[in-house]
């Protein structure tokens, strides 16, 4: 690793840490129960909207009418982001008449932005009308990010309430993270973005001579698609000439700034934030990196004054670095030291002033190696999935970190609002395991945590794990599974692999190479998404019902407290502990494998 | 359920015009105010007419042409509408291969030219749309490009500082040059007025 790459990585931390304070005291104060200057300065919008959706701000729902709320809003923005897709050829705002989209492909969508996966099995500029992109695409991007955060506050009433009935009003959570926090925050992230040149605009792709003509070779087909052969039976065919380029446009800025803030990842244009139109420079990079980690962080600060002692939100955030920082460093390290494949040829991959040297397949040049490996770590750890590299051509142990940060489930920061209610959900599990140890009830912010809370969190902890193993073993024995693959070994075990992870993690992002846009792939990730998204967040909902409901226990001698150092590394070593015995096996077999192989020059 | 269904609904139609709507539009409007050129594209301009954008590259195989990364778009490099990486796994003999080729296409358009090839002009770029490379890349056909132009290396030197950025604020990102801007640059320069025409 180069000192620069530590610089950089150091500068992300600090500059996110300066913002936790802020950014958490705010949203502290948008989901007080009690109205203050920042609910005041909205208030003539909200009860507008409260009005006119017949909504009494007032309600405090119990937990099973807050979920029910919670999902029937989101199966019914599923569907029309469905329906929009299915009918995008006879809506305005396609200057490049793209088609429907198929049925599969289409479900397979609206549910990955509807859960906050945002996987994306088709390619941005050559399949979705701009219509589509703004009025499903972008709007759930919102959505699904607000509903974490709703989950999320309504969980963390749940530990915060004594004696209570009720764990808050859905709608007037879900408004007001989508009013007061997103789209402010994206508002100001996408002029930043548009800055560094990223477009925004309506206009139709635009046409421009290249500086140099060149030509590509394709095959000749007949009427019915089949290449033809000449008389002695080869495949005919021809040479292209390349005179222009098609630059594409659109409305990109402000979807990506959600994108970013809401934890979604899904991309305006096919390479994602690789593409310049994107992701333009290492400075919009940054931005894109700290919005990814902005809400999750600052969340955990919000979660510290809600429960109203401050120092809990700190040690979550310590727990989330303590596991965040080591693996990101030692992707950096693995990219650094570059491809072992490319060492005996005549290549230069040293470091220097003049290059970033490393493994850059996959990379952009102005990325280099820290800018790309940060985001890569950044990415899976919270559950966006954005990607400024091509995950698949990272080197073996540079693309483990990743697919294991999804497989750790998706709580080292996490999404928006569901990786801190994950997270929650382990630390019941560690408060749990010390009470074993002692031979105590077990408890956590003053609540006795009985057999209903351990069912709840040990349900959100193994969901996503079981999802993964399952689903995995299901792909790599179907033909219609392992018909995806692109590359051979090992590495295609990975392509499956780190899919089925994604998906059962709700993050996003892929091992690009697996061709996953056929019926097979569409179904299977789309029942992933829906399952790691939906009943994990009602259990957690049962379990924040049953939480308010009891009284507070005072603090004894015999009670664990849970904002020490000590709290920290146990709560970290419950998450790899479950992430390592869940998962070793089935990495051993990818990235592992692949990563000996590749030493020894295979 | 059914009271549910009345907020469901109309507060779905009511946050899709706000953040669906109301909040692309304000953003279109504000940056087309305050950056028309970036939300625009970025696009470079020759007698009043887009010929590219600084932001997007393209294919160059002349060997009087700085050539960018490989690009794995389809079906031919750097076509803008399809961004793509090339997807190789590490351990793919096709990624090995393709470097090898690489090397032996730099190496024919520059013959004697032993020096190691930087790694990011034999590896595809993440987008097939990256507009720069390393000034180490570009140091390597630094002596190519003036060779075939007739060109002084000083002068080509010089072309690719001015096109060259540094880190960011000293600390982000990579130093680069843009391929793009540097190539329509040298075809911009008079021929008549070059010096040393015959000096190699």
């Amino acid at each position: 690793m180069t000192a620069n790459d530590i610089l950089q990585v150091g500068l992300f931390l600090a500059v996110l840490l300066l913002l936790v304070k802020p950014v958490g005291n705010y949203m502290a104060l948008v989901f007080a129960d009690a109205p203050n200057r920042v609910t005041r300065f909205g208030g003539r919008a909200e009860r507008g909207i409260y009005r006119l959706c017949g909504i009494r701000p007032d309600e405090d729902m119990g937990w099973k009418r807050y979920a029910l709320a919670m999902l029937l809003f989101n199966v019914l923005g599923l569907l029309a982001v469905y329906l929009l897709q299915r009918v995008q050829q006879w809506l305005p705002l396609n200057p490049q008449h793209f088609a429907a989209v198929s049925p599969d492909s289409a479900m397979n969508t609206a549910i990955s932005f509807a859960s906050n996966t945002n996987w994306q099995g088709y390619g941005g500029e050559s399949t979705m009308s701009y219509l589509t992109q703004m009025l499903g695409l972008a709007v759930q991007n919102f959505l699904s990010a607000a509903t974490g955060i709703a989950v999320l506050v309504a969980v963390v009433r749940g530990f915060a309430r004594r004696g209570a009935k009720a764990i808050g009003n859905f709608w007037v959570d879900l408004t007001r993270s989508t009013l007061y926090v997103l789209v402010p925050l994206s508002l100001l992230m996408s002029l930043l973005l548009v800055s560094q040149g990223v477009v925004q605009n309506f206009k139709p792709y635009v046409d421009v001579p290249v500086a140099q003509a060149t030509s590509y070779t394709e095959t000749v087909k007949d009427a019915a698609g089949h290449p033809q052969k000449d008389a002695a039976g080869h495949e005919m065919t021809r040479d292209v000439p390349v005179v222009t380029q098609t630059l594409p446009m659109g409305p990109a800025a402000s979807q990506i700034a959600i994108k970013h803030l809401g934890t979604n990842g899904g991309g305006f244009f096919n390479a994602n934030s690789a593409h310049p139109y994107e992701n333009p420079t290492p400075f919009s990079n940054f931005i894109e990196m700290l919005a990814i980690f902005l809400i999750p962080a600052g969340l955990c600060y919000t979660f510290g004054r809600m429960v109203g002692d401050r120092r809990q939100g700190w040690a979550i955030l310590a727990t989330m670095l303590l596991i965040f920082v080591p693996l990101t460093l030692g992707l950096v390290a693995a990219e650094q030291a570059g491809n072992p494949a490319l060492h005996g040829l005549a290549v230069d991959a040293h470091a220097s002033a003049l290059q970033a040297g490393g493994n850059m397949e996959g990379k952009e040049t102005r990325f280099g190696i820290a800018s790309s490996g940060l985001f890569a770590a950044i990415t899976t750890a919270a559950s966006c999935g954005a990607v400024n590299a091509m995950h698949d051509s990272l080197t073996p142990l540079g693309g483990l970190v990743p697919m294991w940060l999804m497989q750790l489930g998706e709580v080292v920061f996490g999404g928006v609002g569901s990786g801190l209610y994950g997270m929650l959900a382990f630390a019941v599990v560690a408060v749990f395991i010390a009470g074993l140890m002692v031979g105590r009830t077990p408890e956590y912010l003053g609540k006795k945590i009985e057999a209903h809370e351990m069912k709840m969190a040990s349900l959100a902890v193994l969901l996503p794990c079981a999802l993964v193993v399952i689903c995995t073993a299901v792909a790599v024995l179907l033909p219609a599974g392992v018909a995806g693959v692109a590359n051979p070994g090992a590495h295609g075990f990975s392509e499956i692999l780190y899919a089925v992870s994604s998906a059962s993690n709700n993050n996003g992002s892929a091992f690009g190479g697996l061709s996953a846009n056929t019926p097979f792939w569409n179904v299977l990730l789309g029942l992933c998404m829906f399952l790691a998204r939906f009943p994990l967040a009602i259990a957690m909902l049962a379990m924040a019902g049953s939480l308010a409901a009891k009284r507070h226990v005072p603090e004894s001698a015999g009670t664990l407290p849970t904002h020490t150092p000590l709290f920290v590394a146990l709560l970290a070593c419950v998450v790899i502990v479950v992430g390592a015995l869940t998962f070793l096996p089935a990495l051993a077999l990818g990235p592992i494998v692949e990563s000996l192989l590749s030493a020894t020059g295979h | 359920m059914s009271k549910l269904l009345r907020p469901s609904l109309v507060l779905l139609l009511v946050l899709t015009a706000v953040t669906g709507v109301l909040y692309p539009l304000a953003v279109t409007g504000l940056a087309q105010l305050i950056f028309p050129r970036q939300a625009n594209g970025s696009l470079v301009e020759k007698d009043g007419k887009p010929v590219g954008s600084a932001l997007i590259g393209q294919a160059f195989t002349e060997p009087k042409y700085f050539w960018g990364r490989p690009s794995a778009t389809a079906p031919n490099a750097y076509n803008a509408g399809a961004s793509s990486g090339s997807n190789l796994g590490p351990t793919n003999p096709a990624l090995a291969e393709a470097a090898r080729q690489r090397i032996v296409a730099l190496r024919r358009a520059d013959p004697g030219n032993e020096a190691p090839v930087p790694v990011d002009l034999v590896t595809a770029s993440g987008s097939g749309l990256d507009p720069q490379i390393s000034p180490a890349a570009a140091q390597y056909q630094a002596a190519r490009v003036a060779r075939a132009r007739g060109l002084d290396m000083a002068q080509v030197r010089a072309l690719v500082a001015r096109y060259t950025s540094g880190r960011q604020f000293g600390v982000l990102g990579e130093p680069r040059v843009n391929v793009l801007q540097l190539n329509l640059a040298l075809d911009a320069m008079p021929a008549g007025s070059v010096p040393g025409r015959d000096a190699r």
